[in-house]
Parts: structure tokens; sequence; C-alpha cells
């Protein structure tokens, strides 16, 4: 029975809430061309968390790169355009940090090409340049990366179609749950309101968290621009689980 | 107010650039103990048409049916040589490759009238990632010939004639070898969860 109850216990504590209404794209949103034929059009199947759900991947320090935090030095030389520190705290929706977990990058270089076959823009690659980076976050959640200001790119969405500036963050958290995959945009930028992918979440607070913010405390004096993006992923939800199985059985 | 979750956007065309570095054929590791597989499998979209451009996160437990995390407070041994988790990429015709090892069974929420838990059927839990996603897909993947798939929690939430879009089937002439495709829209659509 101890061992019952140790589960019992262990899942009312560990359920992770739903997401806020309208903070969270739909799978399929049209003005996004190619969610149409890969979007599900059956509902989602609701599923009561259970311990497969709460747990989740565990990347350990040994697998980290320490050099891979600063997208500048990955080469012989120095890519070009406008170095840039890219920062940050990675919270809960207690406000509570998330320590020691992962943190993925990649962009495309300060022309807007991306080193991937199947990018075809006309831009010129960066042999100093390949855009991608991860680290840890710290014991208080923080992150850092040493990057360049990525460019503007054309895409064949709509006529006249261009993405904003914008960096691609993957994060785990410290459940299955608790899995982001989101792109950070830069203050100011004029393509933003245009752009179909940032507007496919209905909430506009939502979306304007993805626009990272200028900080002075992260700009080191002749050498860079510092720009603050803090990420918030799942929090744990106090209700316990039983009440979910509750609910789906009722 | 307290801070609310980030919005998901998507992984978009390029991912392989950031995320490959962490790709892994082998989920269970190759000391894992337990019974090895080998899973193949194509993404495909709404017209059959395969997906080139997506990538499979699988997450299991280990044979004895323990996660390798610190919130599985289970009394069963952890395997050292066990890894549990695996990020594989679609190719050219959206096919898709895995090995790993049969899970053992874990058990799911309680079932609201006492304190009981029921154990789940031996399952893999998924999230699919393609350009076009603006979010991830969420999925299972379960084992032929299991008798405990009849009273799996997931399998019994969903419409028996869909149940069979989760359950792997065995590939004739090759031992331990199971197909499991995912359909992304459409005609045998493969059930998503929202969880």
């Amino acid at each position: 029975m101890r061992d019952k109850d140790t589960e019992k216990q262990m899942t009312r504590l560990a359920c992770y809430r739903k997401f806020y209404p309208g903070t969270q794209p739909n799978h399929l949103h049209p003005p996004y061309a190619s969610s149409v034929k890969r979007a599900p059009l059956q509902p989602l199947v609701l599923l009561p968390q259970t311990l497969s759900e709460i747990t989740g991947p565990v990347i350990g320090r040994e697998r980290i790169d320490p050099r891979a935090c600063d997208l500048t030095r990955q080469h012989a030389g120095k890519p070009l355009g406008e170095r840039i520190i890219v920062s940050g705290r990675v919270l809960d929706e207690d406000a509570r940090p998330v320590p020691h977990t992962l943190v993925e990058i990649w962009q495309a270089n300060a022309a807007g090409r991306y080193v991937h076959s199947r990018d075809q823009h006309g831009a010129p690659l960066d042999p100093n340049f390949t855009g991608c980076g991860h680290t840890l976050t710290d014991s208080e959640g923080r992150y850092r990366f040493v990057t360049i200001r990525p460019g503007e790119y054309p895409w064949t969405n709509h006529y006249n179609a261009w993405r904003p500036a914008h960096i691609h963050f993957s994060l785990y958290g410290q459940a299955f749950a608790t899995r982001l995959v989101t792109q950070m945009y830069f203050p100011g930028d004029p393509l933003i309101p245009f752009d179909p992918v940032f507007n496919c979440t209905a909430d506009e607070e939502a979306r304007n968290r993805l626009i990272s913010v200028f900080d002075w405390e992260t700009t080191i004096p002749s050498h860079a621009l510092g720009y603050r993006f803090d990420i918030v992923l799942r929090g744990r939800d106090a209700t316990p689980m039983e009440d979910h199985a509750h609910e789906d059985e009722g | 107010m307290s801070p609310r979750s980030t919005t998901w956007q998507t992984v978009g065309p390029f991912f392989s650039i950031g995320l490959s570095w962490l790709y892994d054929e082998d989920v269970a590791g190759p000391a894992a103990a337990g019974e090895r597989v080998t899973v193949e499998g194509q993404l495909l979209d709404g017209d059959g048409q395969p997906v080139p451009d997506g990538i499979l996160e699988i997450w299991q437990a280990n044979s004895c049916g323990k996660y390798a995390h610190p919130d599985d407070m289970q009394d069963k041994p952890l395997d050292p040589g066990f890894k549990g988790y695996g990020r594989v990429p679609t190719d050219d015709q959206g096919r898709f490759r895995f090995t790993t090892i049969k899970p053992g069974r874990v058990p799911g929420p309680p079932n609201g009238s006492g304190s009981r838990t029921r154990l789940q059927a031996p399952h893999l839990v998924i999230s699919v990632f393609t350009r076009g996603l603006l979010r991830r897909l969420i999925t299972r993947m379960y084992f032929p010939d299991e008798p405990s798939n009849n009273e799996d929690l997931a399998l019994n939430l969903i419409d028996p004639a869909r149940r069979h879009t989760l359950i792997a089937s065995k590939m004739d002439g090759r031992a331990n070898a199971l197909e499991w495709n995912v359909i992304l829209q459409g005609a045998d659509e493969t059930v998503f969860f929202d969880c």
C-alpha cells in the first residue's frame, strides 16, 4: 500500500496546468499556408496527465558543449553582422525559475540566410556563422547567448511575404508536458504585424511576449547590444489529478 | 497576475541546423535491458504526401516500467544502461526509424473512486514537429499482441475505430520489427492528444 500512496502523492503534486485560453495557436491557421495540409482535422483527445507526461528527458551537463552558447566563436573568423547578447530567464507559471534545463536556438545569418540545403534565398552564406547554439539554464533559470542579429528574409507563403527577424528557441523544462518550441522577435521590427506565424496566436498580449526587450543591463559598452527574452513554461496545477480523472469519467 | 506560458511557434523548415546535434535513433541505449524492437514508419500529410521536414521525439519508461526522471518515485529499479529518449528526423520520403526496448507498464492516474491506480499498457509518448505545425502534436505508440491494450486508459478514451492508429504492426518476415505510421490529416488520421 505504501507504493500506491507514494504514487498518489506524486501525481497529486506534479500535474501541469492547461494553457490559458487563447494564448496558444490552433493547429490549423490558413494564413500560414503550410498548416492547411498538415494540421489534424479531428479534435484532439483530452488525456489526463500520467507519469508518462509529468516526467521527461533530462539532458545532463555532460551533453553540453560549453562553447555552444557563443555563436560568434564557432569558426576561425568573426561572423558578419551586428553582434548581440540574447539572455533571459526560464520561469514557470508561478514565476519559479526552471534550473538546469536545455535551451536550443537556431537562426538565419545577418543576410537572412540559413545554413540549410532547402534555403534557396539568394543572400550569401557566411563561412563564419552556422547559426545554432545550446546551453543549460543556471540554478536561477538564467540563460545567455552571444550571436549576431539575424536578417529578415523572403518566403513563398503569399505575395511579397517576408519573415521578421527572429531566433528559434527549443526548451524541455522538467516534463514531457512542458516542452516548448517558439520564436523570439526584435522590438520595432516593421514586419511583425504582417507575419502570419507571429499572428497565429489569438491573444495579443501572448503574441507580444514573443518580442524581446532591448536591455541596457546586458548591453556591453563598445561591444554588443543586449536583448532580454524571458520564457514561461507550464506550471504545476494545484488541482489534484483525481479531479481530472473524475471529469473525464463524468 | 502570475506569468502565462509562452506561446508556441512553428519549428519552420530549417530546424535541423539547431536540433540535429541531439538526433539519436537508439532510444533505449545500447546497453539497456529488455526486448529490443525496431520501429519504422512514414510521416504523411493530408494529401498522403511524405513529410520530409519532420522530427519525432520519443520518451518512454525502462523495461521495468520506471522513468529515468526524479519525479518517478515508484519503487522499481532504474537501468543504468537505459536512456529512454530519442529525437529522430524524417528523410526525403518522410520515413523515420528508431530502435528501442519495449517498456514495462507504468501507472495511470488514480481512478477517482479510491487511491488505487490502474497500470497503463506499454507505450511510447511521442511529440511530432514539422514545418506547418504551429505547435507540436502529441501521440502515443502501443505494441501489437499486447493483452493490456484492452484496459489501457488512453486507448479507451479513443473512438474504437481509431485505436489502431496508435498500435504498431509487426513487419512480415522481420523479427522484432514494427511498422507505425503517423498520418497528420485525413482518412486514417493518427489520434493526437491534448494533455
